[in-house]
Order: structure tokens, then C-alpha cells, then sequence
């Protein structure tokens, strides 16, 4: 029997190659199985969608949750508020806002421009401290600590910590993925208990960053007194949760599938050693070609919403397959290949409208210095598996491992 | 397509002159060479400077953020054009297509792209205008120097009108904390571009921000002292406002001056042109070979009726522009339509604001998501039962999908739910725009003659 379109996404067998999937999705532009979400994978559609005010991002307006609560679901107090990820306006606005104030302009224009020496440096002392040059987890001993370490200076949280709140980080990225064979009444378990032990960890931190304010952004956020007052303890814990995770899990894949890309293309990673300058256009591709959020699974119509002929009806469950908009060819010509000299490259990598991405600076700044410096440092690197191991998310996706070897690491 | 090899000619060695050297005319020269012109592409314009940047100059530059010499606008490609800078036209012969300059020279074209723009509207007193610490505000120089004026911490800051750059230029003066009166005509700041229900909102910006915005009145008279200083401003309500500094803020008039008598269809409201971008005579018969871009241009717009608009707006200077150039090389039937949906933005008193369509056609307006309370809002403006317009208080990211019902003519008020409804957005209001009845131009073209044969179209200014 013919898997539905949806397993096959969501299908472990295709996560290193999901492209021939989004393109058999795309003849469909709005794709509806039985009582499964409404699938949107065509450029233009998902980003109307992502503009439209009818479109709500709190899974509290799903016509499956509009009755009551389902039995076990943990009750107020027993877990953190959802992230403004998952809220709508006004509220997501507020915090978004009160968030922002830190972090970029008009407040805070220099904040993440100013990290270039920091991040120039740990990109560097990580590489030294690469070791054999003959097998290299890029993953491990590059990809993941660099965002780890970049979040944790932003954010004010002890880098030693790392071990706890990786665990709590993985479950939760876990979470995300809309695995068909996971059992959901466990994972949400799982989740929440994740969640609410981050909070615990975080609540900690923050009494005492109340007490001792430093540069930091939970410092500043903690004792933030703009127009919108202060933020809920809640709020905050919520906020700095999302802030941990987000920061990180994101730009772990797009560092690893960026050079993964490059190892596949070995006429522009020549190019970008000659000129690091072209990292700038190569993670703007890279945001098309092999986006990290390949998909939002959560949003829920206001009201009866018509695409491209298809009714989706108020309440419904819809999911916006960014990755498959980046290679629709109605948008960009020839979109299977990875070309940084495209001149027009408006993707969906980062999302689009009030929910786009909000890290979205520091992410390709991060991503930016991190391929040009190993572009420069490795020399004549190849991969050693190709594919590499995936991980197990269909939403944030990307590999687990990325064995590569090199003839040396230039100093 | 090409019957004659015309087009291949012109486009292998014609001519082509663009009058007006900035954003429209960079950009049209740009997309000229993009397009395989390979001909002679000259650039005629009245400042001695290269291409700048105009949104800065009432935000960044006043705020002493950014230089105002340094908003030179970015090159997109190699040119390879002869620049004429520093050297107004000053006269335009269709019969022998040749463009006068300022110091006599005359320029030839095959095809003539117009790019004039506009100027600020200066005081209408000469003598009050030149007092100094009047200033205006439309060009780089205009924004030094009044950027060093208030760099020096004149007492009272006074600005008469109230549109987007009056407010801008307000806004950044109680920034930098000096003290401000702002004279407005109307009933109160940007009634005129988005009606009296906003308006309100953005009065309450001014007041919040500690500026002495008073409506409703007009000033009278500039008074200076015996150095010629600038002092104090008289008021139609009656009272004096004592000023070191006066920014007139009227709005602008358009450069079309030096076409009179051409015989080309230009006035004060503009340069009449089609879709295409193509310059009509003042007998309403399209020309071929000049074209309008930018601020100066007037077309009509397939969205709103077909009514001649011309809009002082960033984006629409940018693709007007590249429509004009496409369809300079182009044969008929593949001449391209100038249907950019009207958009811009202005950022004043930390909020910032954009629009798309044409609020100022609305009737109505219905708060769609959020509060005018808050200062955060989007309002969609209804005209006939349709969307003509929406704006945005600190809500840009909504405006492609307000800008979507625009363009597919969705119903108003839409008949749907969003996020972040109140209850003030259940029902449209009246959006409050002053009456359009009221002329603000006269006349610009007259008939004379008794029959057919002798029957003649001139010119009459109006301003």
C-alpha cells in the first residue's frame, strides 16, 4: 500500500532527501488527507498565509481543543505559559516586543553586531581544539557547541549548565516533530516535564540575575521597565526558554547542512575560501536550499479560508512547508540547485511576517562567521558519509552526525 | 516583434536622455542597461550631486545618526552614462527633440525619459521666507542645514504643516528634547493622506511627546529682527508664537516648470502619461518617445478606477521608473503597465507607520487588529463596498495580506474573523477625510477658437 504524502514526510527513510516528496506535495498545492492538517507546500501560498490575520498561531482556537480540555492535560500552574511562538496578538506582540528591546533596534542596534569579536573567537578556539584532522563530528565538535556557547553569552546563562539544559532542549526540540509513531500522550508528558524543569533551572537564574543585574539579556529582561511595563515571572521564564532553545537548536542544522552543501559543491567552497565574503550570499541560499525549520506545524484558521480553490474550514490544523515553498519552481528558476549567485532570493527559510524569525541576525551572522572560517581552515575536507545520519525530525531537521576528514587544519 | 529594426537600432546606438538625477533617474538609467541599451545615456540633473537618498533626511540626519552628505543611493550597476549634474533643463523642443540646459547646451535625444520630481513648497512671503532660520526640507542641503541649526539648541522649534515630513521632522525634535510648536491647517497631523479617525491618533502621538501641536489655524506672518533673524510667527487664531527656528512643511510642488510651452501635457499636478508611463501632449495624445517617471508623473491606475495619480512615494518612483525604461526598448505589445500597488512609510514618535493602496479614496475605516487606544493598529479603508487601502501603526508585517484584498477588490468590511479583533473593530466608521470637493487646483488647460479646425488647448498655471 501507497504511503499518504504526510507519512512520507514524516517517514525517517526520507529525512535525508524530503525534496522528491515536497515536489509530488506541490502538485497539490493545498494537500488534505482524512482528518489530517491542511498541507500548503507552493511558494505563494505559504507566504500569503503567513501574512494572514485569519491564520492564529495559539493552538487554543484548533476546533480539537475548542471543547474541553483533554483528560490529563497538565493545568495551569503545573507548566510554563506558551512562548510567544504560540501566541497570538496582542499578547505575542507585547513580548515580542518587550524581548526586542535587548536585542535589536531601535534599543539595542549594536547588540548582536557587537558579538563579532566574541563569535571570531570561539569559532576559532573551537577549531583549534578540533584535534585528529582524519575524523571530524563536525556536529559535535563544532556545529552544536558554537550556537550553545554564542546563546549562552547572550543570554547570561553559566555555559557549564549545558549538560542539564541539553536534555531538556532535545526532548522539547523532540516534541516538535509530529512523529506518527510516538505515542502522543507520553511525549506531551515528557514535554512538559522538560519544560517545567528548564523553567525550575531558569527561574534560578534569574532570581539572581534580579539581585546582581550584568550586561546580559536575561539580565536586562528581568528588571526591563519600558512602556509595557515589566513582564510576569511566567513570562519571563517562558520567554528565556524559548530564547535557549530556539537559539540554538536551529542554527546547530543550518551550520551542519551548510557545510554539508559545501562539501557537495566543492567549487564554491573554493570560492568562499578566496573570498569570505561570500558567505553572506551562500547563507541566504542555504536558507532556501536546506532550511532548518522545514516546516510550521502549528497554525489553526479564524475562519473559512480559500486557497487556490481549496475551503479550509475555521478551526482547521494547518501546516506550511517552508522548505517545499523554497523549491517551487513558479518561484525560483531551477530550484534544486544551489547557486549563491541567484539574484533574487526571497525564501521562506527564516518564515515571513510577525512570527518571522526572531534570531534571525544572529543566526546568519553565526552561520556566516562559522563556514567561511572552516571554508579557510580546513584543508581539502571530505565527507566521510553521504548521506550522513539524520536526525529523527521531520521539523527541525537535520543531520546527527557529519564525519568529514581533512589533510589539516591550517592555523 | 521589431517590423523596421528601429527598436534594434536605438537600442544598439540611440540616445537616450534622462532629466532628473535622482532615485527615478538612477534607477530608470540602471534598468536601461540591464535591457541592452548600448546607446549614449545621458543624465541631466540641477543638483551638482550624484544621487542621494530622501527618507533620511527627515529622520536619521536630524537626529545626528547619519551625515546627510553620506545618503548617496547605491549603485545597482556600472552605468556608463554622461552625467550633467549642477545644470537645471530648462526648456524641451519635441520637434527637434532636444533638451535645453541652464547654460545653453542643448542635448539631443531619441527617446527622453522625465524624472524632474519635485520641490518643497516654499513660503508664499518671499521676504519672510528668507529670514534667517526658515528653512525647508526636500534635499540633502536643506537637511544639513537645518541639522546644524538645531545642533546649535535654538529655544523654540515651530513647524507649519503637519503631513508625514512635518511630523517626521517634529517628532525628531523632541527627540533630541527641543521644544516644538507645530501649526496645522487641517483638524489635525496626516488628515489629508489618512483621514480624521487616524489623524486623532496621530495628534495624541504629538501631545504624548510634549509637542504644542495646535489645529485648525494657519500662520499669518513671520516676523524677524533687525539682523533678519527669524523671532516669531503670527497666527490666524490670533496668537504669536516666539520661534529661532521655522520649518515650512507645506508639501510639494512638482518641477514641470521649464516644460511650458513644450506642448508636452504638464502642470502643476504633473506630467499627464498612460500606464506605460508614456508622456501625453497637452492635447491628450500620447507622445512615443518621452516618458515620466517618479514624482512628477501622473498615470492612471487600473486598481483605483483608472485615476491619474501621481504619489510622492519611494517604491512607486522605482518601479515606475523600471516600467518606463522597459517600455522605452520595448515594441508595443510588449510594453509592461506601471500597477504597483501605492505603498510608503514614515517613522515618527518611535511608531512606525505604513500603508499600502490609497487610504485617501476611503470612505471608511474599520480597526481590523488592535487598538487606536494603543497606538498599534491596522485600519482598512473601504471605498464603495470595496478595499481601497489599509495602514499600519506598528503592524507592517500584515500589509502583504491587506495589500492582497486591494488588489483581488475583496469586499468592505471584511466579512472575516483575525487576530486581535476589539470590539472598536467590530464596526466600520466614518474614515473623515476633508471634503474633496473643495478644489485645491484650478485649471491648468484652456480651449479657445470657434470651429473644430481652430479650436486651441493652452497652457494656464495655476499655482
Amino acid at each position: 500500500m501507497t504511503q499518504s504524502l504526510l507519512h512520507q514526510i514524516l517517514d525517517y527513510a526520507n529525512r535525508a532527501d524530503p525534496y522528491p516528496i515536497y515536489e509530488e506535495l506541490r502538485k497539490s498545492p493545498v494537500h488534505h488527507e482524512a482528518d489530517g492538517p491542511y498541507v500548503i507546500s507552493t511558494y505563494y501560498e505559504i507566504r500569503s498565509l503567513l501574512h494572514d490575520p485569519r491564520i492564529s498561531s495559539d493552538a487554543r482556537n484548533l476546533a480539537s481543543n475548542a471543547a474541553e480540555p483533554p483528560a490529563g492535560a497538565p493545568s495551569e500552574e503545573s507548566t510554563l505559559p506558551p512562548g510567544f511562538l504560540k501566541l497570538d496578538p496582542p499578547e505575542h506582540d507585547r513580548l515580542r516586543r518587550m524581548t526586542n528591546r535587548p536585542f535589536g533596534p531601535p534599543h539595542s542596534p549594536h547588540r548582536v553586531d557587537g558579538m563579532r569579536g566574541e563569535l571570531h573567537d570561539i569559532v576559532t578556539g573551537l577549531i583549534d581544539g578540533i584535534g585528529d584532522p582524519d575524523r571530524i563530528d563536525l556536529v559535535e565538535q563544532f556545529s552544536y557547541p558554537f550556537p550553545v556557547t554564542v546563546i549562552c553569552r547572550l543570554l547570561g546563562v553559566p555555559r557549564e549548565d549545558e549538560t542539564r539544559f541539553h536534555v531538556w532542549a532535545d526532548t522539547l526540540a523532540a516534541n516538535l516533530d509530529p512523529d506518527p509513531d510516538a505515542d502522543p500522550a507520553e511525549r506531551d508528558k515528557g514535554a512538559q516535564d522538560a519544560r517545567m524543569q528548564l523553567g525550575m533551572y531558569l527561574a534560578g537564574l534569574i532570581e539572581e540575575r534580579r539581585k546582581n543585574p550584568g550586561e546580559d539579556m536575561l539580565s536586562q529582561l528581568a528588571t526591563a521597565k519600558g512602556d509595557d511595563g515589566p513582564m510576569t515571572t511566567m513570562e519571563l521564564l517562558s520567554t528565556a526558554a524559548l530564547l535557549l532553545i530556539a537559539g540554538h537548536e536551529t542554527t546547530v542544522n543550518l551550520i551542519t547542512n551548510g557545510m554539508l552543501t559545501l562539501l557537495r559543491n566543492p567549487d564554491v567552497l573554493q570560492r568562499l575560501r578566496a573570498d569570505p565574503r561570500l558567505a553572506v550570499p551562500i547563507v541566504e541560499e542555504l536558507l532556501r536550499f536546506e532550511p532548518p525549520v522545514q516546516l510550521v506545524p502549528q497554525r489553526t484558521t479564524l475562519a473559512d479560508i480559500e486557497v487556490r480553490g481549496v475551503t479550509i474550514p475555521k478551526g482547521a490544523s494547518v501546516w506550511l512547508v517552508l522548505a517545499s515553498g523554497n523549491r517551487d519552481p513558479r518561484r525560483f528558476e531551477d530550484p534544486d540547485r544551489f547557486d549563491p549567485d541567484r539574484p533574487d532570493i526571497q525564501h521562506l527559510g527564516l518564515g515571513s511576517g510577525i512570527h518571522s524569525c526572531f534570531g534571525a541576525p544572529l543566526a546568519r551572522l553565526e552561520t556566516q562567521f562559522a563556514l567561511a572560517e572552516l571554508a579557510r581552515r580546513l584543508e581539502n575536507p571530505r565527507l566521510l558519509e553521504d548521506p550522513p545520519p539524520y536526525r529523527q525530525n521531520a521539523v527541525l531537521r537535520g543531520p546527527r552526525r557529519l564525519h568529514l576528514t581533512c589533510d589539516g587544519i591550517r592555523p | 516583434m521589431d517590423g523596421d529594426g528601429s527598436l534594434e537600432r536605438l537600442k544598439r546606438d540611440g540616445r537616450i536622455v534622462v532629466v532628473g538625477a535622482s532615485l527615478a533617474g538612477l534607477r530608470a538609467a540602471e534598468t536601461l542597461r540591464d535591457k541592452g541599451f548600448a546607446g549614449s545615456l545621458t543624465l541631466i540633473g540641477d543638483e551638482a550631486c550624484e544621487p542621494y537618498d530622501r527618507p533620511p533626511l527627515s529622520k536619521q540626519v536630524l537626529l545626528g545618526r547619519a551625515s546627510a552628505e553620506r545618503t548617496a543611493l547605491p549603485r545597482l550597476r556600472a552605468l556608463d552614462a554622461t552625467w550633467r549634474l549642477g545644470r537645471a533643463a530648462t526648456g524641451l523642443d519635441m520637434a527637434a527633440r532636444r533638451v535645453r540646459l541652464a547654460d545653453g547646451d542643448e542635448v539631443p535625444y531619441d527617446r527622453l525619459l522625465i524624472a524632474t520630481g519635485v520641490r518643497a513648497r516654499p513660503w508664499p512671503n518671499e521676504a519672510e521666507a528668507d529670514l534667517d532660520g526658515v528653512f525647508v526640507l526636500r534635499t540633502r542641503d536643506d537637511s544639513a542645514a537645518l541639522a546644524r541649526r538645531l545642533d546649535a539648541g535654538p529655544e523654540r522649534v515651530l513647524v507649519i504643516g503637519a503631513g508625514f515630513t512635518g511630523s517626521e521632522i517634529a517628532s525628531a525634535c523632541r527627540e533630541r528634547g527641543l521644544p516644538v510648536t507645530v501649526a496645522e491647517r487641517g483638524a489635525a497631523p496626516l488628515v489629508g493622506a489618512l483621514g480624521g479617525v487616524v489623524g486623532a491618533v496621530a495628534a495624541e502621538m504629538h501631545r504624548e511627546h510634549g509637542v504644542d501641536l495646535r489645529c485648525g489655524v494657519m500662520v499669518t506672518a513671520l516676523e524677524g529682527d533687525a539682523s533678519g533673524r527669524v523671532r516669531a510667527a503670527q497666527l490666524s487664531d490670533g496668537s504669536t508664537v516666539e520661534t529661532d527656528v521655522v520649518i515650512v512643511s507645506l508639501g510639494a510642488l512638482r518641477n514641470t516648470e521649464w516644460l511650458a510651452g513644450s506642448g508636452l501635457g504638464a502642470g502643476p499636478r504633473g506630467i499627464a502619461c498612460d500606464a506605460g508611463c508614456r508622456a501625453f501632449d497637452i492635447r491628450g495624445i500620447v507622445t512615443d518617445d518621452i516618458y515620466a517617471a517618479g514624482d512628477v508623473a501622473r498615470s492612471p491606475h487600473a486598481l483605483f478606477g483608472y485615476q491619474f495619480l501621481s504619489l510622492e512615494h519611494w517604491g512607486n518612483a522605482v518601479s515606475q521608473a523600471r516600467i518606463a525604461a522597459h517600455n522605452m526598448l520595448s515594441e508595443s505589445t510588449d510594453r509592461l503597465p506601471h500597477m504597483e500597488v501605492p505603498a510608503f512609510w514614515s517613522s515618527q514618535f518611535g511608531v512606525n507607520i505604513k500603508s499600502v493602496g490609497i487610504p485617501s479614496m476611503g470612505t471608511e475605516i474599520l480597526v481590523s487588529q488592535g487598538s487606536l487606544a494603543d497606538h498599534r493598529f491596522l485600519g482598512v479603508y473601504g471605498y464603495q463596498g470595496r478595499v481601497i487601502g489599509a495602514v499600519a501603526f506598528d503592524h507592517g508585517r500584515w500589509l502583504p495580506f491587506y495589500q492582497e484584498l486591494i488588489e483581488t477588490t475583496a469586499p468592505f468590511p471584511p466579512p472575516f474573523a483575525t487576530v486581535d479583533r476589539r470590539p472598536e473593530g467590530q464596526r466600520p466608521l466614518d474614515a473623515d477625510f476633508p471634503d474633496p470637493s473643495i478644489p485645491t487646483h484650478g485649471p491648468t488647460v484652456t480651449l479657445s477658437g470657434y470651429s473644430p479646425a481652430d479650436r486651441r488647448m493652452t497652457f494656464t498655471p495655476a499655482h
